[in-house]
């Protein structure tokens, strides 16, 4: 069925459970290392491999996170709450329980309001609770490396023990068509926060941020909720739209022809499909019970107003201001927040580009450059400051366009900042009349008619000598100088 | 409150213990003994007395956010039944998705 016709019979309501890796030094109950990439179990120790007789003690500065997310979200902050254990089997982790929060989250009862289309949306929080996450498992032996026919699992813990946030909404409902696009707004909204809060990396392709998508169907008309399906592995933001328009459809096409939907757990593929995985049929029961090894956690009012002190600008009313100060259209301000630039170029002004000349190298060049090396424009090894340099060398005179694009190599190549680049590759736009005026010459005598047409006061012309010094000056003259140089000679 | 033996067998199912029906049916009166035990707590327990979960009245126990060494690799897997890649090796498990 298409989306317009599962539009036409069907009120869409999702459910969003993000879950947010913290970038904290450390583990949440152990000081191993909590880095993304190192060799497989060499951040591990007793504790977070669940040897017996070792005891978790927690991270003060996941708290403090926590406190900040939750702050946030718009949510109160509980004056006392407990870790608990879910208790589950699964190689991914060692203790056979995951600590998490069970029915005393530390955050609870927030709101966010997104803007989608013009429409604005107001996403209610239910909750933000603490955990864990478990290792990582490689599924190995198969032709296709999908559990499905796995031979066997290969397990790395370095991941077990990191500190997660889990967000949760309550029922969304109201947003028809615009449910996948509310949903990626939602999450992008979140990924903007916790950058800006300087809590988590964000990186949805390593994982650490992550959503699982719940989504049901309602006759129109009705109130009652359908049953669900909670699609996973949902790794980028363009998969979550694409992966609820799916569902959607699927969900639609079933309910339609008489059937039903199986409440169950749904795999996406970056192809464009879900598919069946856990049901959910029979609730599981993870024995939930407030964990005896830790002591609750009790944020004092006054530690949490420290806190909310410390909260930042909320991302969307801070583009606004930046849009309005910048003087961009909305494309123009949309093709920067779609680079993921905003930033860079924020930093890029306040190192003292005008805003036109930093969105200008990040957009163009830099997008261009990070786009062929498979890199995200952040990853660069560029900073905002050398691209202000750089335009200082270009608005100095030093560099033309095309100077400034050698210039950028070498500073990614390790070369230095913009004027070391200069200095030991010789690239300054030469404008030392005596070195222009003999070029100029050659060109003049090289290209007669040419010279004619500009003496004859056809001004145009002059490009194309210009042309030519460019080319004997290897692209080191200043054009500005070079045109009024032949000018003189010609006019 | 009696427990029966298929809620012994659906607690068992829960903790991944196989029994046989001859020990549900020893079990179950065993594991009702003690739960009549802990409810007679709730009888002593007034309503100023609150549920707690640990032996010491403490609150805010944290570490600072300093590394710490970890064990090394070749430590954590020396007492794996089987490595691959510096991985612990597991089998396969069915029917669930990480």
């Amino acid at each position: 069925m298409d989306f317009d016709d599962a539009m036409a019979s069907f009120d869409p309501v999702l459910g969003l459970e993000v879950h947010v890796e913290l970038n904290t030094a450390t583990k949440m109950f152990c000081g191993c290392a909590n880095q993304f990439g190192d060799v497989p179990n060499s951040n591990t120790c007793p504790v977070c491999l669940g040897l017996p007789g070792s005891l978790p003690v927690v991270n003060g500065k996941a708290i403090e996170s926590a406190i900040r997310i939750g702050l946030a979200l718009g949510c109160d902050i509980a004056g006392w709450c407990r870790f608990a254990r879910k208790n589950y089997f699964y190689p991914d982790m060692t203790k056979d329980f995951q600590t998490s929060q069970y029915d005393e989250p530390i955050a609870f009862n927030g709101m966010v309001e997104l803007e989608v289309d013009g429409e604005i949306f107001s996403i209610e929080i239910e909750r933000a609770h603490m955990e864990e996450d478990a290792g990582k498992l490689v599924h190995a032996g198969g032709a296709t490396g999908r559990i499905g026919d796995a031979e066997y699992s290969l397990v790395d813990y370095n991941r077990a023990g990191t500190p997660l946030i889990e967000i949760v909404t309550r029922p969304i409902r109201g947003t028809g068509a615009k449910a996948p696009a509310v949903a990626k707004a939602y999450v992008s909204y979140l990924r903007d926060l916790m950058r800006a809060l300087g809590v988590s990396d964000v990186r949805m392709e390593q994982g650490s941020l992550r959503c699982d998508a719940n989504v049901s169907l309602m006759p129109k008309g009705e109130t009652e909720l359908g049953l669900r399906t909670e699609t996973k592995n949902v790794n980028s933001l363009r998969s979550i739209e694409n992966a609820l328009h799916y569902e959607i459809r699927r969900q639609a096409a079933l309910l339609a022809a008489g059937g039903k939907v199986h409440q169950e757990t749904r795999h996406w593929h970056e192809e464009g499909y879900t598919t069946a995985g856990r049901s959910k049929e029979e609730a599981e029961d993870y024995r939930y019970f407030p964990e005896p090894d830790l002591v609750p956690v009790a944020p004092s009012p006054e530690w949490v107003e420290q806190l909310r002190a410390t909260l930042p600008e909320v991302p969307a009313v801070k583009r606004k201001r930046l849009q309005a100060a910048w003087d961009f259209t909305d494309q123009e301000f949309a093709d920067i927040v779609n680079a993921d630039a905003l930033e860079l170029i924020e930093a890029t002004v306040a190192a003292g580009a005008l805003p036109s000349s930093a969105r200008k190298w990040w957009l163009t060049e830099l997008a261009r450059r990070a786009n062929e090396a498979g890199l995200e424009l952040a990853q660069l090894a560029i900073t905002p400051g050398q691209v202000a340099a750089l335009q200082e060398l270009v608005d100095a005179g030093t560099l033309n366009d095309k100077l400034a694009r050698q210039v950028i190599d070498g500073v990614l190549a390790g070369e230095g900042d913009p004027a070391a680049v200069v200095a030991g590759r010789g690239l300054a736009v030469v404008s030392d009349d005596g070195a222009l005026a003999a070029a100029v010459d050659r060109a003049i005598q090289a290209n007669p008619d040419v010279a004619a047409k500009i003496r004859e006061g056809k001004v145009a012309a002059a490009g194309a000598l210009i042309g030519a010094v460019m080319k004997e000056m290897r692209g080191q003259a200043d054009a500005a100088r070079v045109r009024e140089l032949i000018l003189a000679r010609l006019g | 409150m009696a427990l029966t033996a298929k809620e012994v067998a659906r607690l068992g199912e829960l903790a991944r213990i196989r029994l046989t029906d001859s020990e549900l049916e020893q079990l179950a009166p065993q594991l009702d003994v003690i739960l009549t035990a802990v409810a007679r707590v709730s009888e002593v327990a007034a309503t100023d007395v609150p549920p707690t979960s640990h032996a010491m009245a403490l609150i805010n126990v944290f570490r600072e956010d300093v590394v710490q060494p970890s064990l090394s690799p070749q430590a954590v897997l020396a007492g794996a039944p089987s490595v691959e890649d510096g991985r612990f090796r597991v089998p396969r498990i069915l029917g669930e998705e990480a």
